[in-house]
């Protein structure tokens, strides 16, 4: 099990991550959701020991990971974002490095190798330089330096980032597996890579925690809007007032139009599709429909949305 | 210190495999040989017979100018490639002290000196065969080397350690390492106060003896002193990490 307790670190003026606390249990994955410069890969150095916090602890399995760094790391099987592996060494070797640095007794360093190799589906390049494979073979390979020694603890920042979608789901199917004996963290920028894998999500932003769920739930949170662009031979202004009092259209914004056409962005519920009555209320007035394209939010957005909402009812 | 040892096998087999080590090897190897070759003939024709101060005082004086050149070549990469690739974040998450990573880096970098000094005695080796001489002299020089070439490693290991670039590391090491060598070039330019401190740290004048066949312990803990010095700083600007992130 692995526990961060109100970690807050700053970076010179700047304050990366504030009161960050988690907990992961054995035996299950935990989603750490965030836009770029969230926190997410600062929390994930702190909970690995790459740095201490200013504030907080880490407990891995009850060790402190600030008073006895070695014991507790010993127990961390840490995959940063970038694949962390000397480009110049083969993967076999390499592998048996770090489980060497991992304390893996000398006689049970072979098996521990091949089992992360064999876990990471790299057995047909296991002699080859790491510099020689491809960003996603080499993702894997970071993935197995990880998984060397069997840890029971998986810090994974972005484990999918590179990767196909064939080697993707590959990646999420192993991870699923890893979490029934182990307490795996895992973080991405993609909400849809979390849902399928994950039992809890934690949504962080600007450095701190702003959720915690099941990801259906905090999916349904997040998606609450979504967007219909909508292009007619009418003035942008026009449009808005032709569309704004529909049943499940929150607003309408107007966007850049062409000479003979105006467009503008509706935002509606997300289980409605207005589309046909868009479709029906500009016929009616006589202004020729040109476009009508679904926009799904970007995360930041729904960040945005989850943040208003939050700030809402911190103001209630 | 298992760890260290596992560090140094790594960083010595990743050296090796590639064409860095090699190439610095035959650079020190060939420049050695020169110099000690036009310094032995120098020698035939105007050393006097004195082989100290006529051959070895010459030859270890060049030596230390190829040291200079070559060591911080070996060193810049140590750190700051590890740092460049990420593989530094990886081994902070491993359960590795910071100085058992440098106590590892430190070892491959001195036994690649150590190759490469072997090198270099490969002139003196056939010059003894063919007539016989004292090696005490000759083994004070290569202490003298071995003591310069730890300070030199040590300057170019705390240069690596500062950022990522293997260039900027090498061009520390070497502002730093020509800094403190000609620093007493000039003493009447230097203030009485700082002055005493810089001429303290020159590195000109502290492997003389060596070269000459002389031992003197102040020296010897001079280099010492200069290596911990700089392994100190290696140290603390690992743990930066705390304050500065892993910029």
């Amino acid at each position: 099990m692995i526990e961060a307790r109100q970690l807050t670190k700053r970076f010179g003026g700047r304050t990366a991550i504030q009161g960050v606390t988690l907990r992961v249990a054995p035996g299950e994955v935990v989603g750490f959701l965030g836009p770029n410069g969230a926190g997410k890969s600062t929390t994930f150095r702190i909970m690995a020991g790459v740095f201490p916090p200013d504030s907080g602890t880490v407990l891995v399995d009850g060790i402190d990971l600030e008073r006895e760094p070695l014991t507790a790391r010993r127990r961390i099987g840490y995959v940063p974002e970038r694949p962390a592996l000397q480009l110049d060494a083969r993967v076999d070797r390499e592998l048996a490095f770090i489980a060497s640095l991992r304390d893996v007794a000398p006689g049970a360093r072979q098996r521990a190798v091949d089992d992360a190799i064999a876990r990471a589906r790299l057995e047909e390049v296991r002699t080859r330089r790491i510099g020689a494979l491809s960003r996603g073979t080499r993702q894997r390979a970071s993935l197995a330096a990880g998984l060397v020694g069997d840890p029971p603890v998986l810090l994974l920042d972005e484990p999918t980032v590179g990767l196909d979608p064939a080697q993707s789901a590959d990646t999420r199917r192993l991870i699923r597996e890893l979490g029934r004996d182990r307490a795996v963290l895992v973080s991405s920028h993609i909400l849809s890579d979390l849902e399928s894998l994950c039992d809890r999500v934690i949504v962080l932003h600007q450095g701190r925690v702003l959720a915690e769920g099941d990801p259906a739930t905090l999916g349904s949170r997040l998606r609450r809007t979504t967007y219909v662009d909508v292009e007619a031979a009418a003035s942008a202004e026009r449009l808005a007032a032709l569309v704004r009092d529909l049943p499940g259209v929150h607003g309408v914004a107007p966007l850049p139009g062409h000479v003979h056409a105006g467009r503008c962005r509706v935002e509606v519920t997300a289980d409605r599709d207005v589309r046909a009555a868009i479709a029906a209320r500009l016929a009616g007035a006589g202004v020729a429909l040109y476009a009508l394209v679904p926009v799904e939010p970007s995360l930041e957005e729904a960040f945005l949305s989850l943040v208003g909402e939050s700030t809402g009812e911190a103001g209630e | 210190m298992t760890k260290a040892i596992g560090i140094a096998r790594r960083e010595l087999g990743l050296m090796f495999g590639g064409p860095l080590a090699w190439t610095l090897i035959g650079a020190f190897t060939f420049l050695g040989g020169y110099f000690f070759y036009t310094d032995l003939t120098f020698y035939v024709l105007f050393g006097g017979g004195n082989l100290p101060a006529g051959l070895w005082r010459y030859v270890f004086l060049h030596y230390r100018l190829v040291a200079l050149l070559v060591v911080p070549l070996v060193t810049m990469r140590l750190v700051a490639e590890e740092r460049k690739l990420g593989t530094l974040e990886l081994l902070w998450s491993l359960p590795v002290r910071d100085r058992d990573v440098l106590a590892g880096k430190l070892a491959a970098a001195v036994v690649v000196y150590l190759v490469m000094l072997a090198g270099s005695a490969i002139g003196p080796f056939v010059l003894w065969v063919m007539h016989p001489y004292p090696l005490a002299p000759l083994a004070a020089g290569y202490t003298g080397m071995l003591l310069l070439g730890l300070a030199f490693i040590a300057c170019g290991l705390a240069a690596s350690c500062v950022g990522e670039s293997q260039v900027v590391s090498a061009m520390l090491a070497y502002g730093v390492l020509v800094f403190l060598w000609f620093v007493s070039a000039n003493e009447a330019a230097l203030g009485e106060g700082l002055g005493w401190i810089l001429l303290g740290m020159s590195l000109f004048d502290r492997f003389y003896g060596f070269a000459q066949g002389v031992i003197d312990l102040r020296d010897v803990v001079f280099f010492l002193a200069f290596t911990a010095l700089f392994l100190f700083l290696a140290l603390r600007a690992l743990g930066a990490r705390a304050w500065r992130g892993l910029a």
